[in-house]
């Protein structure tokens, strides 16, 4: 029997990017907030300090940020014909754990989508004639669009400092920058970073090809940065440990480096640590939720009632507990209706790796988001009408680590262990450069997110199933993208070339991303989103659910910065609209 | 604030004469800012504990002092002293019942207080919450238990007596004076002291090292103590806990974090003037270490490996975020112990309203061997035209063990 505690005006499940921003917003507004964070505390000094942050065994191999599968996991099956088995360690994403969440050990780079990504069904339709689009692909427009969620860019960016060259600011182009992206209100906060020499290299290639490479926009700062909070960080050290790591030296833009030292100390906040919450509660009508129950790390159990209930957890257990708590109707592939895990999507990424004979590319200098890139086949910016597929991805030279264990390189053929390899990964480490497609993937009818019949979790709830398979649309994708990219690499004069487009089946034993979408997507219509354009439930008015959740399809660009837009699109919505007449802000 | 009315409403019922008009708002504000300035809750609040309700472990040379219950509790605060009870513990260092108090209680400087400010002061006291919390204040061991033994050390050390203006210097200066001297007792630490625990003539503001750390000098001579800093330096840093030479931490983090980022700028304007007039010992010219003495080399190399990424290869660190290592008074200070203290232990930045980041340092120790302390601590005292005595490799095992016996 859960022990009833005080209620308060906010509950949120996880304190992430997501969590802490609309921690921050709301306790700006004078409501008393409650964060519930499934994992631990997380501090640089004390967590990932200078000391030995740069530990690829520690944290890489050995996982020490992420979710331990024994406390939680989910199941995997390619197809419905399938029987799904738990994923017993992780491989093909990285599910978050802690304060901070994947802020804490993300890559940071910090891409908006393009315009065209928000209204990509209509956009597509009235391109192409709606004849073109797969049968079985079940793309949506977004219930917002780029410029609703510009300022909230401009948001996350200046809290996180980032580092960039603004390609059209206020719908002036500027040379230098991304040809492609939808009008900036200002100039990014911080200049770009500097680029390595294999960017560089890459980047000529790519002029003399005829297009116009940018730098990647990094949460990585270029030099010090004092945000709006009062919050500084420092500059980059280009060491090469940003993603599964956390930066030891306050440079990597993330909750900690940008908001919780102002957020911890308000009275009106309170977070609660190794805390699992088990399930959103609602009233008799289930049409309210009335707080949240969650277990501690004594195995006691707690319900913290609340007026508003905020999920803000990883994308993959907000429609875990969405499902759990019975909140909206479970997505059914046959019938193609409910809305809880449906249009589940992830993201599709190659490479090329190129092996020079006389190039020294020192990849140990790097940052998880420098690099030159080029959008020309990204989303809708090339005419899709002959290639029999829609979507893309940026791709370029994006130099993020040269780490000893896993970023030794040698062509296919050498030996995997012994002299021989060896032998070739000292030959190889300085000269070989890896360039990379970034693609977008789209939502079908069959990939999907939903309770597994067999396996219980460490609480005895049933886990969540996934139910994926990369498409042929995404294949050819991937495949064209992978070839473009090839054609300028080949430019910088590499002995030998190795292709690697992404194939199907989904490996899920092989890190690709952790850029795992959708599953409660928002939208305008309630039969085909579980939450609307303000991320509001249709269902339930006082539960709002956050993250790459939303996404009804995955565009090529990672997600974050559209994660922290949506965030504080929904703080807006609250602010200004929720809390002056509590209800639904979207008539169904 | 139901816990403040309370205080008055009881205090009121029981003793009425006593406190006449001293709720008037203004002058309970007026206390309560004194109050901050002179930071009573550094010593009279109990971590976790209610305001003023003492409890708090003071460390002293001599052993621990148990700060007293000063809410306005009848019977075991000081609901029932009388003003001039309360006039006579700041001005004179005597509790109510006539015995001496020890100077951890810092009378030798409150005496410098102006009977107007003192019963400001106790006004504010007067609406707080009355706690019951019987303290034993006086833990220490024989022979410093003998409360007696104070009226000699008075006779020696102790001059009471209200500041005097210097009508030869400005009201700023005067200000300033009267702060720095009387309530925020800056002297307290930084003041070098005898082996009684006085302030040693010719060490005023000096520098002492206490509590695991090295209080710098804040006179200004010859490049050290605050030489360099102008008087907008010393107020952006009392302000916000940080500055273009330094970052708060320690014992001064918890002085900027309870008091003197609640100073008023004005006020912190005339302590920066006062303070910017001390001047230190003269005729300390150092001579920075050879940059190719093997110790310096090997300082350096560490330096490189461990230091640089943060306080960047020329020291000069990143402003509001990681310390200045050239001109800081901390690096360069006689006593290379807080240099110690944070390479060993790590350390945290003052968090303030103004530089909420508060950024740590992590600890070395586990990491870095005696030699290799005593090496970089060397170099960073001797480069980029820091000049201070080389620190040895017996320096920090002494170091490590004071540090380990506080953590015990």
């Amino acid at each position: 029997m859960a022990r009833k505690l005080p209620a308060t005006d906010v509950v949120i499940v996880g304190l992430g990017w997501t969590g802490s921003i609309l921690a921050h917003e709301l306790t700006e507004a004078g409501l008393n907030v409650v964060a519930i964070e499934r994992g631990p505390w997380r501090d640089t000094s004390s967590d990932f300090p200078v000391t030995y942050a740069q530990d690829e065994l520690r944290y890489h191999i050995r996982h020490e940020l992420f979710l331990r599968p024994a406390q939680e996991t989910l199941t995997f099956r390619h197809n419905a014909r399938q029987t799904a088995l738990p994923m017993r360690t992780w491989g093909t994403f990285m599910p978050p754990n802690g304060v901070g969440g994947g802020g804490v050990h993300w890559n940071a780079e910090t891409w908006r989508f393009l315009e065209s990504d928000f209204v990509l069904k209509s956009h597509l339709t009235d391109r192409y004639g709606a004849k073109f689009l797969p049968d079985d692909m079940t793309i949506q427009d977004w219930g917002v669009t780029y410029a609703d969620l510009e300022p909230h860019y401009d948001q996350f960016e200046y809290l996180c400092g980032t580092s960039g060259y603004a390609g059209n600011l206020a719908g002036q182009k500027r040379q230098g920058g991304n040809p492609y992206e939808g009008p900036r209100s200002r100039e990014y906060p911080t200049p770009p970073q500097k680029q390595p020499y294999g960017p560089t290299l890459w980047a000529k290639a790519a002029v003399e090809s005829g297009f116009q490479p940018f730098p990647q926009p990094s949460g990585n700062l270029s030099q010090a940065y004092t945000n709006p909070l009062g919050v500084t960080l420092g500059p980059c050290t280009y060491c090469g440990y940003c993603e599964w790591f956390g930066c030891g030296n306050y440079s990597k833009a993330s909750p900690q480096t940008t908001i919780l030292p102002t957020l911890l100390p308000k009275e009106n906040f309170k977070a609660h640590t190794l805390c699992t919450v088990q399930r959103i509660n609602t009233d008799g009508t289930g049409k309210r939720a009335t707080g949240v129950t969650y277990i501690d790390s004594n195995g006691e159990e707690w319900e913290q009632p609340a007026d508003l209930v905020l999920l803000c957890a990883f994308q993959l257990f907000n429609v875990h507990l969405l499902l759990l708590s019975g909140i909206g109707t479970p997505y059914d592939p046959n019938t193609g209706e409910g809305v809880i895990g449906r249009n589940y999507s992830y993201q599709v990424t190659s490479a090329v790796d190129a092996f020079f004979e006389d190039q020294n590319f020192n990849p140990f200098i790097a940052s998880g988001a420098i690099g030159m890139c080029i959008d020309d086949f990204n989303g809708d910016n090339f005419d899709h009408g002959s290639l029999g597929f829609v979507g893309g991805g940026y791709i370029g030279a994006v130099q993020t680590n040269g780490r000893p264990i896993l970023g030794t390189r040698a062509p296919s053929g050498t030996p995997s262990w012994g002299a021989e390899w060896k032998k070739a990964v000292a030959e190889h480490y300085l000269s070989t450069y890896t360039t990379v497609t970034h693609g977008s993937c789209y939502s079908y009818k069959d990939c999907f997110l939903d309770l597994d019949p067999t396996y219980t979790d460490a609480y005895g709830r049933k886990l969540l199933r996934m139910t994926f398979d990369f498409h042929d649309n995404e294949m050819k994708m991937s495949q064209y993208l992978t070839d473009r990219l090839a054609d300028i690499t080949q430019k910088m004069g590499p002995k030998v070339m190795e292709k690697h487009p992404r194939t199907a089946p989904y490996n899920v034993n092989v890190y690709q991303t952790t850029h795992t979408c959708g599953g409660a997507v928002m939208g305008d219509d309630p039969k085909t989103s579980a939450v609307n354009r303000y991320l509001q439930s249709w269902d339930v008015p006082n539960l709002f659910v956050f993250g790459a959740t939303a996404f009804p399809q995955n565009a090529g660009y990672n997600p974050t910065n559209t994660v922290g837009a949506l965030a504080f699109w929904g703080a807006k919505a609250i602010r200004e609209q929720y809390l002056k007449n509590p209800g639904p802000l979207v008539q169904a | 604030m139901r816990a403040a009315v309370l205080g008055v409403l009881l205090g009121a019922a029981i003793a009425p004469a006593a406190w006449g008009a001293a709720q008037d708002f203004d002058e309970v504000q007026r206390g309560r800012y004194l109050a901050t300035i002179g930071d009573c809750t550094a010593c009279h609040t109990a971590p976790g504990g209610k305001l003023m309700a003492g409890g708090r472990s003071i460390e002293t040379p001599f052993g621990n002092i148990v700060s007293p219950n000063i809410t306005p509790d009848r019977e075991t605060g000081i609901g029932a002293w009388t003003d001039d009870q309360f006039y006579a513990s700041m001005h004179d260092g005597t509790s109510a019942d006539g015995d001496n108090l020890y100077p951890a209680m810092p009378y030798p400087h409150f005496t410098k207080v102006t009977r107007d400010d003192v019963m400001a002061i106790r006004a504010w006291l007067n609406t707080l919450e009355p706690v019951v919390n019987r303290v034993e204040a006086n833990q220490l061991p024989f022979p410093f238990n003998i409360r007696a033994a104070m009226i000699g050390w008075n006779e020696l050390f102790f001059t009471p007596g209200v500041w005097q203006d210097d009508p030869k210097k400005s009201a700023e200066w005067n200000r300033g004076g009267y702060l720095v001297e009387g309530l925020a007792h800056c002297g307290a630490c930084h003041s070098a002291k005898n082996m009684l625990g006085a302030d040693e003539s010719g060490g005023h503001l000096q520098g002492y090292a206490l509590q695991g750390w090295f209080a710098p000098a804040i006179t200004s001579g010859d490049g050290v103590g605050l030489d360099k800093w102008t008087e907008d330096d010393i107020v952006e840093y009392l302000k916000t806990g940080t500055n273009r030479f330094a970052t708060a931490a320690g014992p001064m983090a918890e002085a900027v974090s309870d008091s003197t980022q609640h100073i008023s700028i004005a006020d912190l304007r005339a302590m920066a003037a006062y303070l910017k007039d001390q001047r230190g010992p003269s005729g300390d010219k150092r001579k920075p270490m050879d940059a190719k003495d093997p110790v310096m080399r090997a300082g350096e190399a560490i330096y490189v490996d461990k230091c640089a990424a943060c306080h960047t290869m020329n020291g000069e660190g990143i402003a509001r975020l990681f310390p200045t290592l050239s001109a800081s008074p901390t690096v360069e200070a006689e006593n290379p112990l807080s240099v110690l203290h944070v390479i060993l232990n790590g350390t945290r930045a003052v968090q303030t309203r103004l530089a909420p980041t508060a950024p740590a340092m992590p600890a070395f120790s586990w990491e870095l061997t005696d030699a290799q302390v005593a090496a970089v601590a060397t170099y960073v005292r001797n480069a980029w035209g820091n000049a201070a005595p080389a620190v040895t490799a017996g320096d920090v095992s002494s170091a490590r063990k004071t540090l380990e016996a506080r953590r015990e």
